[in-house]
């Protein structure tokens, strides 16, 4: 499984790239895209949308589920991949540059693990 | 009598043995003595099939059919062809369950994917899903598509059946929707009170009336506005009149009875309903779509499923489960025999014998109601009704339907000159 | 094989119509987009429909147990009856239909009778249409009531995904509850899930997992002492009727699929019919025209102000209603609880032969299914229930239901009817069992199954990712 070391993740399997103090793009991450299977579709956000630290904010389908994705930081979503809705493949291809949203006014009541803690929480869920 | 159930006494005996119960009884062990009915149903004593044939056969001659139909209103006489009767006979189609195990399924989806094609066709609309109940129903799902959390409000034409009206007056009372009835005027849908606070407009073309709307001129004001415009299409009048998608529609839906179905007293019916491209994923129901099989054989499957109910569950939009497979595939042979000349020239018969029809009537003194054109139904003033009705009914004749100050008539290719000429013979004297 | 438009050659054409009789005329604006129709004879169309009936298994092609789906045979009585000219032939909107006013009429005396309720409707035309039509009734209750708090309906984990999307149509909000151990539904649970804001539960019983759940009584007095209702999902009616009343059970309002427990045929899909009946008190809320007897003649009357309006346009699927009909007369009051009692032996049968072999989810007395699971197979030779129920295509059996019940992993769910004999059950169980040893042979060659039908598995991913949903003209 690959974890980048520079991201955070949220213990409902998105990571987050601060891009500055107050902005991050979110993904969703190599653990989650490998047990949701092919991916053929995202319902991706509104933008102008306020997103609510783990509250669901869209969800994506693979043949047979529909799985929710939570918005693992507070913020306003500034920009939505439009790319992913003609080719959601991205997703399962390459998990952390297919990012699904940015944020901009980004809080983060709660905290995020590191690639280290991430590790070792899938280990723990995948038993 | 029957039940028809294979085993015989003997072998049920032997089942429950082997499975481990003393009786029939012990099967409902699980069922609280309380809760079993304690009598026979207050039902008849179960008849052998010559005497259900016998029931059947005398109950459908209390009802009674006309030689001449001349009464649309949402349910229309065509002619059928053979092939079609004969094809949707077919033991496997008529038979087989939904299309989940493509492999031993392509039969039935292959059929649906070309039913898809051609309602795309006779709308000229992007996609198409593989039906609904009704047209009723296709028009009441087709607006909550358009629903969005912020506008509670719908606009529909006073020109819609007004069967169609109530669908969706009780749909969107689900949905806390308001319906707005905007009047007609000379027959026309007024478009006088449209605002954009809504989040679509509703119309029929033809109207329930009869009369051909000006479909393009609706789109431009509603799109003007904001809204997202459905239109309720006649299948012939699709083949004759500009397309919904020529007008600009987002939305078109219908019913499809017309297309190879007989009256059957309201249904089974077909609700067909197609979008544009950029409204594929909220069209409801089952919609399938071609594939490779493993081999790279062309494949039918059950496509875009995560939208639906069996997975989505109470985040999906519409609880659709069932299509209309046996109708949809009706309508596909239907329009396979026609083929593209045969429906042009049907609908072409169908507005032509109506033309026909109601300068005739005119001449017996039986005026139309509207000035605008219509299509294959239209509205005469007429003072007494029932009389003349009346009068009608003991030549076989059904005539057509009383309404507000008149009645509404229908010609299609099935009446011939020599039948509207009796008719209009009937109305003269 | 070709599509109808890959067959279609330009000038071909069926004669159909004659000439126009009356003088020619068009309106102003025409279509001016094209028409690609396929042109074709009617040998072209006649052979194109032969060949997709080949590739396609009805109830007369094997054995067909798909649970929860009912899939018993479709008695020729039934088609031939709605057949007839005086039925298929009338207008919704016409007069001199006693026939038809009868057979409404007569349908809604027996089949409420056999459920126990006091009225019913045939707008609805499908099984999901019923629900939805049925929770309107709890909702319009609840407005007239002024019980506007009451929004939620309490849904068990086990129920169909109707059940929750219907409920969520009808602009309530659903709580799931977890099912007990047994599969049954956990009446703590339940306590603590009712409250001010229940406005009703739906339940199934005998529930998905081929379980009659025999607390219904508390369940359905659980829900009304906190002032809901009870809404019966008839899908799995057939082990029941003749034996058992949802009316007597507790229940308010039902929705029956005519298209599994009374045999009429599914049609590929549909048309259904999912008539819905309630007890007197919802009565007055039912959508369209009720049938009445008066003056010495069947006539329609409007139902009044309180009624939820319409579902469907006139009267529903009218045909699905004759052919079910002619199914109660055939049956009559012996014949339905016969019905019942031998789909229970069936089940029964067929999962006594199975689970030696198979793990069954219930281990008791089942209803009319049974729920198989893989959960063990998969874990430990990878073979999963979809590999199961692909291989048994190549036994000229349609396979279960899969992957339902949500609350069983790699479930398969087996519905044999009541149809069926004990030859064709003894040979479904032998297939069951030589895959069963095959998978424990070879795991791997089942993840190629079927290897006989007319394609292998399809590219689900691919029809998903890049939809093509429709024929695609070269020019």
């Amino acid at each position: 499984m690959n974890t980048p070391k520079e991201l955070k993740y949220a213990k409902t399997h998105e990571w987050v790239r601060f891009t500055s103090e107050t902005e991050c793009e979110v993904g969703l991450s190599d653990f989650a895209q490998d047990a949701l299977g092919d991916l053929v579709f995202v319902n991706l956000p509104e933008v102008g949308v306020e997103a609510v630290q783990g509250e669901t904010i869209c969800d994506v389908e693979s043949v047979k589920a529909v799985s929710d994705v939570y918005a693992p930081v507070s913020g306003t979503v500034t920009e939505v991949n439009e790319e992913l809705l003609d080719s959601p493949e991205k997703i399962n291809e390459d998990p952390y540059g297919a990012w699904l949203f940015r944020l901009s006014d980004v809080s983060c009541p709660e905290e995020l693990l590191d690639a280290e803690a991430y590790d070792k929480f899938c280990a723990e869920e995948e038993h | 009598m029957g039940g028809y159930i294979p085993s015989t006494v003997l072998q049920q005996e032997e089942m429950l043995k082997e499975a481990g119960f003393s009786s029939m009884k012990d099967l409902y062990r699980d069922v609280p003595e309380a809760l079993k009915l304690q009598k026979e149903l207050d039902l008849p004593k179960g008849m052998s099939e010559l005497e259900t044939a016998r029931t059947m056969r005398r109950l459908a001659g209390k009802n009674k059919v006309y030689d001449s139909v001349f009464r649309g209103a949402g349910a229309y006489k065509h002619y059928i062809p053979a092939i079609v009767k004969s094809v949707v006979n077919k033991e496997e189609f008529v038979t087989a369950y939904t299309p989940y195990q493509a492999e031993i399924s392509q039969g039935v989806l292959q059929s649906i994917f070309e039913y898809q094609t051609m309602i795309c066709e006779l709308t000229g609309m992007d996609v198409a899903n593989a039906s609904v109940y009704d047209g009723a129903v296709a028009a009441a799902e087709a607006i909550s598509m358009c629903r969005t959390p912020k506008k509670k409000k719908v606009f529909v034409s006073a020109g819609i059946h007004p069967d169609t009206l109530k669908v969706i007056r009780t749909y969107c009372w689900t949905a806390s929707e308001e319906v707005v009835v905007l009047p007609l005027k000379d027959g026309l849908t007024d478009l006088s009170g449209l605002d954009g606070e809504a989040s679509c407009v509703y119309v029929q073309q033809p109207n329930y009336y009869g009369v051909i709307e000006d479909l393009k001129d609706i789109a431009e004001k509603a799109h003007a506005l904001g809204l997202q415009v459905i239109a309720g299409m006649e299948p012939f009048a699709m083949c004759l009149l500009e397309t919904p998608a020529e007008c600009g529609v987002d939305i078109a839906v219908g019913e499809g009875q017309p297309l190879g179905m007989p009256l059957s007293f309201g249904g089974p019916y077909l609700g067909f309903m197609a979008a544009t491209a950029k409204m594929m994923r909220k069209l409801p129901g089952r919609i399938v779509g071609e594939t490779e099989d493993s081999e790279g054989r062309r494949a039918f499957v059950l496509t875009l499923q995560a939208r639906e109910q069996h997975i989505r569950r109470e985040k999906a939009s519409s609880n659709i489960c069932s299509n209309e497979a046996l109708c949809a595939m009706t309508a596909a042979v239907y329009l396979a025999a026609m083929g593209p000349e045969g429906m042009k020239n049907a609908a072409a018969q169908c507005y032509a014998k109506a033309h026909y029809l109601a300068a005739e009537l005119e001449k017996a003194g039986l005026k139309r109601c509207f000035e605008a054109d219509f299509f294959n139904e239209f509205v005469t003033k007429c003072a007494d009704p029932q009389s003349l009705l009346a009068r009608l009914e003991e030549k076989g004749i059904l005539g057509g339907l009383p309404v507000e100050n008149g009645i509404l008539w229908c010609a299609t290719e099935l009446n011939s000159k020599e039948e509207i000429d009796a008719l209009v013979k009937e109305v003269s004297a | 094989m070709k599509t109808l438009f890959e067959r279609s050659v330009k000038g071909r054409s069926c004669a159909i119509l004659p000439e126009l009789d009356v003088p020619a005329c068009l309106p102003a604006r025409t279509r001016k987009q094209a028409l690609r129709l396929p042109e074709l004879s009617e040998t072209d169309i006649s052979r194109h429909y032969t060949e997709l009936a080949g590739q396609t298994f009805g109830v007369n092609d094997g054995f067909y147990p798909l649970g929860s789906c009912t899939m018993k045979y479709n008695p020729k009585i039934n088609e031939q009856a709605a057949a007839l000219e005086g039925f298929a032939d009338v207008h919704p909107r016409q007069d001199n239909v006693q026939g038809c006013l009868e057979v409404l009429a007569t349908a809604e005396k027996y089949l409420c009778e056999i459920t126990g309720m006091d009225a019913m409707t045939f707008q609805p035309a499908a099984g999901a249409h019923g629900e939805l039509t049925g929770l309107m009734l709890i909702k319009r209750y609840h407005e007239l009531h002024g019980n506007t708090a009451r929004n939620k309906i309490i849904v068990p984990d086990s129920a169909h995904g109707t059940n929750p999307a219907s409920s969520a149509m009808c602009g309530f909000t659903v709580v799931n509850i977890p099912s007990a151990e047994d599969g049954c539904v956990d009446l703590d649970k339940l306590r603590e899930a009712c409250g001010e804001d229940t406005a009703g539960l739906m339940l199934t019983n005998p529930n998905t997992l081929g379980i009659f759940d025999r607390h219904i009584r508390e369940i359905t007095d659980i829900v009304h002492e906190a002032g809901g209702l009870c809404y019966y999902d008839g899908a799995n009616l057939n082990a029941v009727m003749g034996i058992a009343r949802p009316g007597d059970m507790g229940f308010d309002c039902i929705h029956l699929n005519l298209h599994k427990s009374f045999s009429t045929p599914h049609g590929g899909g549909g048309p259904g019919s999912g008539p819905v009946g309630c007890k007197s008190f919802l009565a007055s809320y039912l959508p369209g025209e009720k049938v009445v007897w008066e003056d010495g003649r069947y006539a329609w009357q409007d139902r009044g102000p309180e009624s939820i309006g319409a579902v469907r346009s006139f009267h529903g699927n009218f045909l699905v209603v004759v052919k079910a009909f002619t199914y109660l007369l055939s049956l009559g009051r012996e014949g339905v609880p016969a019905v019942a009692q031998n789909a229970v032996l069936n089940a029964n049968y067929l999962k006594h032969l199975l689970e030696g072999t198979y793990d069954v989810t219930n281990k008791g007395v089942c209803m009319h299914e049974f729920v198989l699971t893989l959960e063990r197979e998969k874990k430990e030779i990878g073979v999963s229930a979809m590999d199961i129920a692909k291989a048994l295509q190549d036994y000229d059996m349609h396979p279960p239901t899969m992957y339902f019940p949500l609350n069983v992993h790699e479930a398969l769910m087996v519905e044999p009817t009541e149809t069926e004999s004990k030859e064709t059950l003894d040979a479904a169980a032998a297939a069951f069992l030589e895959i069963y040893a095959k998978a424990k042979a070879d795991p791997e060659a089942m993840h190629h199954t079927p290897y006989h039908s007319p394609i292998t598995r399809p590219d689900e991913v691919k029809a998903a990712r890049h939809p093509v949903l429709r024929y695609h003209f070269d020019d």
